[in-house]
């Protein structure tokens, strides 16, 4: 469109991407391209501006400045709930789930952008009304069966552990059948055997459903596993693009990691520098 | 207590168990009989219950379910008793002139809906409080149309030869449009539609990113909210016979939210208890008035304070309301010798997946 075809050589890019809030320069001159079926994983220390980018290729922010584009469209400046309808999914750091309803609701509201039937028809409940619900269901039941979740299926989220409604807000992605799932630190309060569990539903959701994602992620272990690519972010800005290995050992990338961490846990933030992980 | 479903369908009837069915159909039944066997003033009171029912079910869809708190609702009922009475004293026919009052309600509801889109908690109280004193201002300058200060005199209307009159004719209509509204709300509900209203009321950003226009749907809600209401005040209209600006001021908007906080946030019947509870406790103040100690009965403004006072402790000690209450109760009578199950069933459940390699 607009940029013309060398500004898109990706499934999905970003050109200069920047978010600024009052003075903080939250992200600064970011690009970067995604390709179709990859895994490409942002990687950085806290308040890097890993989730503003989430947050602006959501629309929940207007970028400041750059462009954003998604399968040959400028998606920079699409109203927010049109994102969804355009095959972009998302997962949230901090779990947003409907709490207060059935694992089964949230997964159905995930259909929403699926759902045609006028309001008026709905408000009568119409024969078109009943079967495109009892579709929306049997999509949600598809999506239960694939994450293995029959068993919470009308369990209110409230009443579920954590590791599991990580996986109920994966489902709900999912139910808006995506073509490009952004996943912001999906294994952040999992312990190690949930982590490996997720791991191998990002690998089936791109192997099997032939998904895109883009993952935000601070255990590097999982995102060697599954990562295509990977970008470190400092301070808003990018710091190395590559492959998980020749990322984690760019200098730029440790430095960071080891300058960004406040003083009395050196220790472990040596250990969670990505340069000592394999 | 929980069967054993084998089609999706089953999830989608209106009763989930076919004994509810029959209890509504009995329900029915009784009310239906009620101007035949009671006197006419527990006809009337009955109506009356009805009315509020019948708006606080469109405040229910509002405020329960989308989580839009409105201290303006009074107006809508205004909006929907005037445009039915001026229309039935133009001569429109009352078969016109009653859904007509609910769709200028609606658009009434879209011209409030529209400029507070952004607004949400104690933000849009105060507009929604503003929006109902402009509309009662409005009723009392623009007194060409609704008379002004000297009220307006509602027509008694009739529907197929059938003269509508207080309180028999006007019972059994209030009863017909509270169970069509609440077969309206139920199909709301079940719909996409009311799962984007509850998702906007428990977490927008996130409803946004699943594809719900938050604009759209929270104007839809506003207009169906009130719709309802001006249903009601249609029949409210016919009920009091003589329509006059004040009877529609904020003490009547704070009973409406009294009616959706006591029956329950988020419960149909709780808007229909709630709507017992509000419409009858102006009786029972005026029944144990005389007897209150220190003059108390004498007080000025007793209702209103009353009113103000019920709606704190119940957002303090239940917030579930009569509703969530009524739900605790049932629980414990089944599980009446084992009441002790409901905490083991809530320990945690999470039992890894046999695909771990
Ligand atoms: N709405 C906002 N208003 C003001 N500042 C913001 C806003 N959102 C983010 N920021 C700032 O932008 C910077 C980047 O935040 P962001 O949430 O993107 O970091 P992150 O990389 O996701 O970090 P973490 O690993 O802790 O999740 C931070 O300094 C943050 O304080
Ligand atoms: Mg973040």
């Amino acid at each position: 469109m607009s940029g013309g075809a060398d500004r898109m050589n990706g499934y999905f890019s970003a050109r200069d991407l920047a978010m600024h809030f009052g003075g903080i320069r939250a992200v600064e001159g970011v690009s970067f391209d995604v390709r179709q079926g990859e895994v490409f994983s942002i990687i950085g220390p806290n308040g890097a501006g890993k989730t503003t980018i989430f947050n602006m290729i959501s629309r929940i922010y207007t970028p400041s400045a750059g462009s954003l584009h998604f399968a040959g469209q400028d998606i920079t400046n699409i109203a927010p709930h049109k994102i969804a309808g355009l095959g972009i999914a998302r997962t949230f750091q901090n779990i947003e789930l409907f709490a207060n309803a059935s694992l089964l609701q949230n997964l159905l509201i995930g259909r929403h952008c699926h759902s045609t039937v006028p309001i008026l028809s709905q408000l009568v409940f119409l024969p078109s009304v009943r079967r495109a619900e009892v579709e929306h269901r049997r999509r949600a039941e598809e999506v239960i069966e694939f994450l293995g979740l029959q068993r919470y299926r009308d369990q209110l989220i409230a009443n579920l552990p954590y590791g599991v409604r990580k996986v109920v807000e994966l489902a709900r992605a999912l139910c808006t059948e995506p073509k490009l799932l952004l996943l912001d630190e999906p294994s952040s309060g999992l312990n190690v055997e949930e982590t490996e569990e997720m791991a191998f539903w990002i690998e089936d959701i791109t192997k099997d459903l032939g998904i895109t994602i883009i993952m935000v992620e601070h255990d590097m272990k999982l995102v060697t596993a599954v990562s295509d690519r990977v970008m470190a972010l400092n301070q808003g800005s990018i710091l190395a693009m590559g492959t998980s290995a020749e990322v984690q050992s760019d200098p730029e990338v440790i430095r960071a990691y080891i300058g960004g961490e406040p003083e009395p846990t050196s220790d472990s933030a040596a250990g969670a520098a990505p340069g000592d992980v394999p | 207590m929980s069967q054993l479903k084998t089609e999706y369908a089953q999830d989608l009837a209106l009763a989930r168990k076919p004994s509810s069915l029959a209890w509504y159909a009995l329900l029915l039944v009784i009310l239906l009989l009620i101007p035949q066997t009671l006197s006419e003033f527990y006809v009337g009171e009955m109506s009356f219950v009805f009315i509020y029912a019948i708006a606080g079910v469109g405040l229910m869809l509002l405020t329960g379910y989308t989580g839009l708190v409105s201290l303006g609702h009074a107006a809508f009922l205004g909006i929907g008793a005037y445009a039915n009475a001026i229309l039935l004293s133009e001569g429109v026919p009352f078969a016109l002139s009653l859904p007509a009052a609910g769709l200028i309600t609606a658009f009434a509801g879209v011209v409030i809906g529209i400029p507070t889109l952004r607004m949400s908690g104690l933000y849009l109280a105060i507009a929604t409080l503003a929006f109902g004193s402009i509309v009662v201002l409005v009723t009392e300058k623009w007194s060409s149309l609704t008379g002004g200060f000297d009220g307006f005199p509602v027509p008694t209307p009739s529907v197929l030869g059938l003269v509508i009159t207080a309180p028999t004719g006007v019972y059994y209509l209030a009863l017909g449009v509270l169970v069509l509204v609440v077969l309206l709300a139920m199909n709301i509900l079940r719909s996409p539609l009311g799962r984007a209203l509850v998702a906007i009321r428990d977490r927008e950003i996130s409803a946004q990113s699943m594809g719900i226009n938050l604009a759209l749907y929270k104007t839809v809600a506003f207009a169906i909210s009130a719709g309802i209401t001006g249903l009601a005040g249609a029949l409210f209209g016919l009920y009091v016979r003589h329509l006059a600006p004040d009877s529609f001021g904020v003490l009547l908007s704070i009973q409406l939210v009294t009616i959706v906080f006591i029956g329950g946030l988020g419960s149909l019947q709780g808007a229909i208890f709630g709507a017992l509870f509000v419409a009858q406790l102006p009786q029972v103040i005026a029944i144990v008035r005389d007897d209150l100690p220190f003059g108390i009965g004498r007080m000025p403004g007793l209702e209103p304070s009353l009113f103000g006072l019920i709606l704190v402790l119940v957002i303090m000690f239940e917030p579930a309301g009569i509703h969530g209450r009524w739900l605790k109760l049932k629980r414990w009578c089944r599980e009446f010798p084992l009441h002790k199950r409901a905490a083991f069933r809530r320990q945690k459940t999470y039992a890894k997946t046999d695909r771990l390699r």
